[in-house]
């Protein structure tokens, strides 16, 4: 994985300096808060229900051990314990004293990591495919183009007050595991029919008040002009985004406003400009990044064969392991999704678990997806089942990946000064209702997402179900939605029509899953079956 | 009741104004009664407290009750986290914020 | 120390009242010229060799589209001063002058040593822009 040189990491610690001496002068008074603000979401600083809330950015989702490790020794030493893994594989610590933040992102700092533009109106967090560099379906690995992008974004001076947030996922596979289409650009790596690598850029897509699925801006930009393609499409966000109301302030509007057509003609024109420029970084640039993503000294040879006599352990490989590219391997998800617990989050043993088991297991990689799970990428065959004991043992051994209990939740209005209702108690009732293993397996894949208020951090957009809080009157109350989906096949979920209390939707999600056991085909998903029967069956059975 | 409340500066902590000083127990909160602007805006220069805001609220005999779910939940703790609540001994006292 | 204008030039600076864009639209002939946010900095493109001031407001700081307009005007050749106005903060400095700006006029006057000190916040850059630094991927290969 990625390495920094002295340049990056100058970057970072200069970065360090200056939020300290932007917090200093906060607590002397020089700032107001509405002057800090800001500058310290800018750095991933919120202000939370009980306490500051410090998001730490992890690019495109990747880990070494180390890192990990420090993850989990800041939720000791500066925290209560536990972190939160979040839907832009990111992680949040939510006890955080201001006058001890510089001192986390100095530690931070000493493994190569930072909180960087992990909030505020600027370019986030690049983010991208847990599976990058290991998955059998991928086109190359698309994180060097991603850290090129992290790169560019960084600290980049037009681009700073943009008129909202704006996110990148970087895929590389027509699977799409990063809800690449639901971002304000989502590439694509792909080839044209000479074979060359370049990007397919799609733009305006999100979720929010006002969900969108992101069109085709451009089939095919040259690998080595990506870079200035993106500079192409901020700039005329930057200028033509509306600033008037920040709920129509994001690219989407913007796009959905002008027209695909007059946006990319908008693009092509200010991109022909920018090819004059010279700001391209050069093909070697490329070639030292890509060289960091080189594949690990696999061991070739291996057999594919596994011991499957132990059931417990034959259920959770079925369930949460993966295909590899590589003969002998296998791709493993970790759920931080246990019946009854907090989704994505991980105690500070468990997370330095972790750690230890992607240092001796996976070529110390680890990776942290959108639906708020761990993977470690590259495990041998042969090694699964004394990996599985281990997650067992610590209570990472759930074996539920994309089954109901495997919910996306925001954090709600358990902590999040923004939300409207709980995401996090429901997802407990609902992963508790479900709790026998063998019923969700019948039930198959069914993608389950949960958000506290309208911004739709939890995607319920794009759940199989989705479920929004909204506050009625001042008490909680849940919209239930059927339909979503953020994979290839993305859709946007459809109100199944009056809210519910919190053990009402529990009660219509589980009548939804009796509608689709006793109408579906062979094969089918709930999602599937849900598409070809419509809605009218699941409203009878949930509010005749 | 008018009661205030914001968050320390330098912790983040959940705090109430008890009519002398911020407490981290809601319990202490003092009605401000027609005061509250005169003394956010005081609050605010002294750089103590942030985003400070007047909310409603009960006395009742169990203590002070903030009007709004999200106060409560504020002045408890999180509902998921109860052994980082205002009373973590207390197995009951979710149903408090409801 | 405190002065009303940051500048960052050797040249002596023009002291020709700024016209309002509509207004040098009209006239034809002004040597400084005030542009807002959301009016086009292009239009100004065929009287950049006229121009010895751009002054581009910034009514919030939060409004970002002044630093869109500083770059277009020093990529197609501007060589005058460019000044940013209005809601300017020591924190945006630097970014602004990676932009093209180099003279400031900020609304709440700052320091030149603590100027001098947000200039300096950055060891190097990542990107190439308007104000001739190296980025760090030409450092990287050169």
């Amino acid at each position: 994985m990625y390495q920094y040189d002295q340049y990056d990491q100058a970057m970072v610690d200069a970065r360090v300096a200056e939020f300290r001496g932007q917090v200093e002068r906060r607590l002397a008074g020089e700032l107001t808060e509405d002057q800090f603000k800001p500058l310290r979401l800018k750095n991933g600083l919120y202000l939370q229900l009980h306490a500051y809330m410090l998001r730490v950015a992890i690019p495109y989702g990747t880990l070494n051990s180390r890192q990990m490790r420090l993850l989990g020794d800041i939720a000791d030493k500066y925290d209560r314990g536990y972190g939160h893994f979040t839907t832009r594989q990111n992680l949040q610590y939510n006890w955080i004293k201001l006058e001890e933040t510089p001192d986390i992102l100095a530690d931070l700092a000493t493994v190569e990591m930072h909180a960087i533009q992990t909030s505020g109106n600027c370019i986030r967090n690049i983010s991208s495919d847990q599976y990058a560099g290991a998955a059998a379906d991928e086109l190359v690995d698309p994180r060097p183009y991603a850290e090129l992008l992290r790169q560019w974004s960084s600290f980049h001076p037009e681009f700073d007050y943009l008129p909202r947030k704006f996110k990148f996922a970087v895929i590389a596979s027509d699977t799409d595991r990063a809800a690449m289409r639901l971002h304000d650009i989502g590439i694509q790596i792909v080839a044209n029919e000479c074979g060359d690598i370049g990007a397919k850029f799609h733009v305006g897509g999100g979720m929010g008040r006002t969900p969108m699925i992101a069109p085709v801006i451009r089939e095919f930009v040259p690998a080595l002009q990506m870079i200035s393609y993106a500079e192409a499409c901020l700039r005329v966000y930057n200028r033509y985004g509306r600033r008037d109301n920040k709920y129509k302030a994001r690219i989407k509007i913007l796009i959905h406003e002008i027209g695909a057509d007059e946006y990319r003609r908008q693009v092509e024109e200010e991109f022909a400009h920018v090819l004059t420029l010279g700001l391209e970084p050069p093909a070697a640039e490329l070639a030292r990044i890509q060289g960091f993503f080189a594949d690990p000294g696999f061991e070739t040879g291996l057999s594919d064969e596994v011991d499957r006599s132990d059931p417990d352990f034959a259920v959770w490989l079925n369930q949460n392991t993966v295909a590899h590219k590589q003969p002998g391997y296998a791709v493993v998800t970790i759920s931080l999704k246990p019946i009854g617990g907090i989704p994505g989050d991980a105690s500070a043993d468990q997370i330095r678990l972790m750690a230890d088991l992607g240092r001796d297991h996976s070529f110390d990689e680890l990776r942290v997806t959108h639906s708020q799970n761990i993977v470690l990428p590259h495990v041998k065959k042969a090694d699964l089942y004394a990996l599985w004991q281990k997650l067992e043992a610590a209570g990472l051994g759930s074996a539920n990946l994309d089954l109901i209990s495997d919910i996306i939740a925001c954090p709600g209005l358990d902590y999040c000064s923004l939300a409207n209702a709980r995401s996090i108690p429901l997802a407990q009732k609902i992963s508790q209702r479900f709790a026998d293993l063998d019923r969700q397996r019948d039930l198959g894949e069914l993608k389950l997402k949960i958000s506290g208020c309208i911004n739709a951090c939890g995607h319920h957009h794009a759940g199989h179900i989705g479920i929004l809080g909204v506050d009625r009157k001042g008490t909680e109350n849940y919209q239930l939605s059927f339909g979503g989906s953020e994979a290839a096949d993305t859709s946007l979920a459809q109100i199944t029509g009056p809210g519910f209390s919190e053990d009402g939707v529990v009660d219509a999600v589980e009548k939804a899953t009796n509608v689709y056991l006793a109408q579906r085909s062979e094969g089918e998903r709930f999602l599937d079956t849900y598409r070809r029967i419509g809605m009218a069956p699941f409203k009878e059975a949930i509010y005749g | 009741m008018k009661i205030l409340t914001g968050n320390d500066l330098k912790t983040g902590d959940v705090v109430w104004w008890d009519g002398q000083n911020w407490s981290r127990d809601v319990n202490d909160a003092a009605d401000a009664g027609g005061d509250a602007d005169a003394i956010l805006a005081r609050e605010d220069a002294a750089v103590r407290v942030n985003a400070g805001y007047v909310i409603d609220a009960l006395r009742t005999g169990d203590g002070v009750r903030p009007a709004h779910i999200k106060d409560r939940i504020r002045a408890l703790g999180p509902t998921v986290r109860l052994d980082f609540s205002l009373k973590p001994a207390d197995t009951n006292v979710s149903e408090w914020v409801l | 120390m405190v002065e009303a204008v940051l500048r960052y030039r050797d040249d002596i600076a023009s002291t020709a009242p700024a016209v309002s864009f509509g207004a040098f639209a009209e006239a034809g002939n002004a040597v400084a010229v005030r542009i807002e946010p959301g009016e086009d900095a292009r239009a100004l493109l065929p009287h950049l060799a006229q121009l010895a001031r751009i002054e581009i407001n910034f009514p919030a700081y939060g409004d970002g589209r002044g630093y869109s307009s500083a770059r277009i005007l020093r990529e197609h050749g501007y060589l005058g001063e460019l000044r940013a106005v209005g809601d300017v903060l020591i924190d945006q400095l630097s970014h602004m002058r990676r932009c093209g700006f180099d003279a400031f006029a900020p609304s709440k006057p700052i320091a030149v040593e603590a100027a001098a000190q947000a200039f300096a916040t950055w060891p190097e850059v990542y990107q190439k822009t308007a104000d001739g630094r190296v980025p760090i991927w030409a450092l990287r290969h050169d």
